[in-house]
């Protein structure tokens, strides 16, 4: 496997499957992915609406017979979020795939936010996300900010406009939680000057949008009797009263250059380096203005950059690193406890970090040597009972021209096959991609 | 970018990841003082925790969000005539009695921010730009580190801001996973030795895993059910080793109260306490040469929200607490809760720069000069160190 073959299935993708065929044209292999749509959208997943029916459905069911059923919205949950887990480690467009995760991470929410409404989450990633991962930003946040799992997540819909009706028969005010994190996360960010004033104005936008669990089959809703009247201001540009109001803040929101800055460093930052060049930054960043906030050009403006192309820069965050492993075993199920425990002590736990920030992606934040040795010592325990490869031939076949002579001569003389394996998937090379 | 006289270890407590919420971060040095920061992670509510029960305007401002009075059932546990610390707090209130405890009111860092994610950062780094270090990184780095002592631990994978820097700090976490044997350990330090990132941080983390190993033998760890209580036990023992760190960072996140904060206030805080109880008796004798800080990014709105909670505010309440604190008392240059005192008509104003106490206790507890000073809070050097905070 040549460098920018390597290159092509570890920095854009996901590491090697084993026996895995190698695309003949890299390139053009990582720009298919983008020009098709994502498998993972033609199998079947729980819809919003099904999740808000089976969530309403346990509620009854607590109501009548005192819990003692089985839940349906969990029913959902489990196998969808066993399915989010697996994908990465047997998908053919990998690198669609690290691209929807960097975009789950983008438009965080947390399982540790959502509590017994987590079976949204499910839906969120598949109607929310996916769809949009090579279609325009402002379709993303426009899904983002209407979905009820984000409504939920950042307290949106218990965000009462103080001069509503509701508002003034109940006293009830703002929780601005949803606008702030929006602006300074998910598009702005501070580096763009708004103020206080301009969170307490989005925030005022926002309040009406919610759901209603006696409706589930409406989903998200606009509620006039929550939303505070008159028109509002955000950084200068004045929105309606009423739903139409947040469509024109999204829309304002999503093609402001600082949310092109904003997105255009984190891909840059996911892909090239912890600190990327400026040139690649303002070049994604360009492409970004120029199209219209098209996400699907931004990233086949990754390809072609040339600093994408330098080797070993980045150090894998622990899913991608264990996804990696899994797909260089050739795994096509979920080893048992990777999600209720392995991902946690690896401390990725799967869609639940601990901040609307998401998961980190620089060295400063995986490199810690208590890490790497758990990492290790979670590969002893994973090896223990999948020993059956060569691990010389895996090394090759895995890590190509990135294979150091150290790793080669380290798995060669290793002391059994357990610990050529353990050793070659807790190399320098096979920790960074 | 290490120096290289000094050693440094890094400690993840382990099991960090599954037990929660909370972290940990020590860091070693050539003082037999203890200085431990715990970070209450979200925004702490200073007015729900230590209460100004004998301000006329408190319980018109947040009707829902005052506990019973002193002396009711679940009632707040009086500090003086005019403040009250919340009922979950009983051994932070015990301590209080004992002169151990010294709230501080009123109080914000320097650099005011109401998103979590500027404050804590910039409340860590110790300025209003992003540095490349903490400031308790910058403060161990200037306290002579006997080279057989290790400077730097860390419990719970992720080290914080505030220990981040050259003076290196590592990690500690139970073990998920049996440990390496000694041939694959050492395979695996000669494989990474000639990588400048994961090279040295393996070899740091595989040598401190001896010194926790030995000083947390024979201790039997408290029941996992509060994270930071077992964090907070192992770093006592921790500091409390002859040869152990003498600097220590806590995590205690759940402070983000928008929504009932009522009752969650209550039990977050009844975690806070238990923990500092256990920090405390881990420590054993060495708590009387011990200043724990406890500090927040922000405290949160004087007016109760719509959802029965508090959204981002600017001061907030502190505390120093430890055998080596002059406490028994609260201090606060109180600025009222009428519309015209609230910051911005909305939030606690702040009275008094958290750069005094933090300037107060690095150079009474740690003996650091006026210009080391400098170098850990370098925008602070107008911040007189407030005078009294700590015994003798």
């Amino acid at each position: 496997m040549d460098t920018s073959t390597a290159q092509a299935l570890i920095r854009f993708g996901m590491g090697r499957r084993k026996g895995e065929a190698l695309p003949g044209d890299p390139v053009a292999w990582l720009r298919q992915q983008l020009l098709q749509p994502d498998p993972a959208l033609a199998e079947p997943g729980p819809t919003t609406a099904q999740a808000l029916r089976a969530i309403q459905r346990d509620q009854q069911a607590m109501q009548t017979m005192g819990g003692a059923t089985t839940s349906q919205a969990e029913a959902l949950f489990t196998p969808g979020i066993e399915r989010l887990a697996l994908t990465p480690v047997i998908t053919a467009a990998p690198f669609r795939e690290r691209l929807v995760w960097f975009w789950i991470n983008h438009f965080t929410v947390s399982l540790r936010g959502v509590g017994d409404r987590r079976s949204l989450l499910i839906a969120y990633v598949r109607e929310a996300i996916r769809p949009h991962v090579t279609g325009r930003f402002e379709d993303m946040l426009t899904a983002v900010m209407h979905h009820p799992v984000m409504l939920l997540y950042l307290d949106n819909i218990s965000s009462v406009g103080p001069a509503s009706p509701f508002g003034l028969k109940t006293g009830r005010g703002l929780n601005e939680n949803l606008a702030r994190e929006s602006l300074e996360l998910h598009t702005l960010t501070q580096a763009s000057g708004y103020t206080q004033q301009d969170v307490t104005e989005y925030a005022k936008i926002l309040t009406g949008w919610t759901f209603n669990l006696d409706l589930p089959d409406q989903g998200t809703h606009f509620a006039l009797s929550t939303h505070e009247p008159g028109p509002k201001t955000v950084l200068g540009e004045t929105v309606p009263h009423g739903a139409a109001g947040l469509a024109r803040a999204l829309t304002f929101l999503a093609h402001h250059p600082a949310t092109h800055r904003n997105l255009a460093l984190k891909l840059c930052r996911h892909f090239i380096a912890d600190n990327p060049p400026t040139g690649a930054v303002e070049r994604i960043a360009d492409v970004l203005r120029r199209s219209g906030g098209d996400l699907g050009a931004a990233s086949m403006a990754l390809i072609d950059l040339p600093e994408a192309w330098v080797p070993q820069t980045k150090l894998r965050g622990s899913a991608d690193f264990a996804w990696a492993v899994l797909r260089g075993l050739g795994f096509d199920t979920l080893p048992p406890d990777f999600l209720g425990f392995h991902l946690f002590a690896l401390d990725q736990p799967l869609l639940n970090p601990d901040f609307p920030a998401g998961f980190p992606d620089t060295a400063a934040d995986w490199g810690n040597g208590a890490l790497l040795l758990r990492r290790a010592e979670w590969l002893v325990a994973l090896i223990n009972f999948h020993q059956d490869h060569d691990p010389v031939a895996l090394a090759h076949d895995l890590l190509g021209a990135h294979l150091s002579e150290t790793t080669l001569a380290t798995v060669r003389g290793a002391a059994s096959r357990r610990d050529a394996l353990v050793l070659l998937f807790a190399s320098p090379e096979f920790q960074r991609r | 970018m290490i120096a290289p006289t000094r050693r440094r270890m890094l400690l993840v407590l382990p099991g960090l990841a599954t037990m929660g919420r909370v972290s940990l971060a020590v860091a070693a040095a050539g003082t037999e003082n203890r200085l431990v920061v715990v970070m209450l992670r979200g925004g702490l509510d200073g007015l729900g925790t230590v209460v100004p029960i004998g301000d006329p305007d408190l319980r018109g401002l947040r009707p829902g969000l005052v506990p019973p009075s002193p002396g009711e059932p679940g009632g707040l546990l009086p500090l003086n005539d005019f403040f009250a610390l919340h009922p979950a707090l009983a051994g932070l209130h015990r301590l209080y009695r004992a002169g151990e405890v010294l709230p501080i009111h009123a109080v914000a860092p320097p650099h005011r921010n109401r998103s979590h994610f500027d404050a804590q950062d910039y409340m860590e780094i110790g300025a209003s730009h992003r540095l490349s270090s903490g400031w308790l990184n910058r403060a161990a780095a200037l306290i002579p580190a006997s080279p057989a002592v290790p400077a730097a631990l860390a419990l719970g994978t992720h080290t914080p801001i505030l220990l981040r820097g050259p003076a290196k700090v590592g990690n500690w976490a139970p073990p998920a996973w049996q440990p390496l044997s000694a041939d694959l350990s050492s395979r695996l330090m000669r494989l990474h030795a000639r990588d400048a990132v994961t090279g040295p941080a393996l070899a740091e983390a595989l040598h401190e895993r001896g010194f926790t190993d030995a000083v947390l033998q024979g201790h039997a760890p408290p029941p996992p059910n509060n994270p930071f209580t077992v964090l907070a036990e192992r770093a006592g023992l921790l500091l409390a080793a002859a040869e152990g760190p003498r600097l220590a960072a806590l995590d205690i996140l759940g402070w983000d109260t928008h929504t009932s904060q009522l009752a969650r206030l209550g039990w977050e805080l009844s975690r806070l306490d238990e923990g500092l109880m256990a920090l405390r008796a881990g420590l054993g004798a060495a708590w009387t040469r011990t200043v724990v800080l406890a500090i927040s990014e922000f405290g949160r709105t004087a007016r109760e929200n719509g959802t029965g909670g508090t959204d981002h505010g600017t001061a907030g309440v502190a505390f120093l607490l430890g055998g080596a604190v002059a406490g028994g008392r609260v201090l606060a240059d109180w600025p009222g809760l009428t519309p015209n005192a609230l910051f911005e008509n909305r939030d606690l104003r702040p009275t008094l720069d958290l750069n005094r106490v933090i300037r107060a206790v690095l150079a009474a507890h740690l003996g650091l000069s006026d210009v080391a000073l400098a170098d850990v809070l370098p925008e602070s050097t107008g911040a007189q160190p407030m005078a009294g905070l700590l015994r003798g």
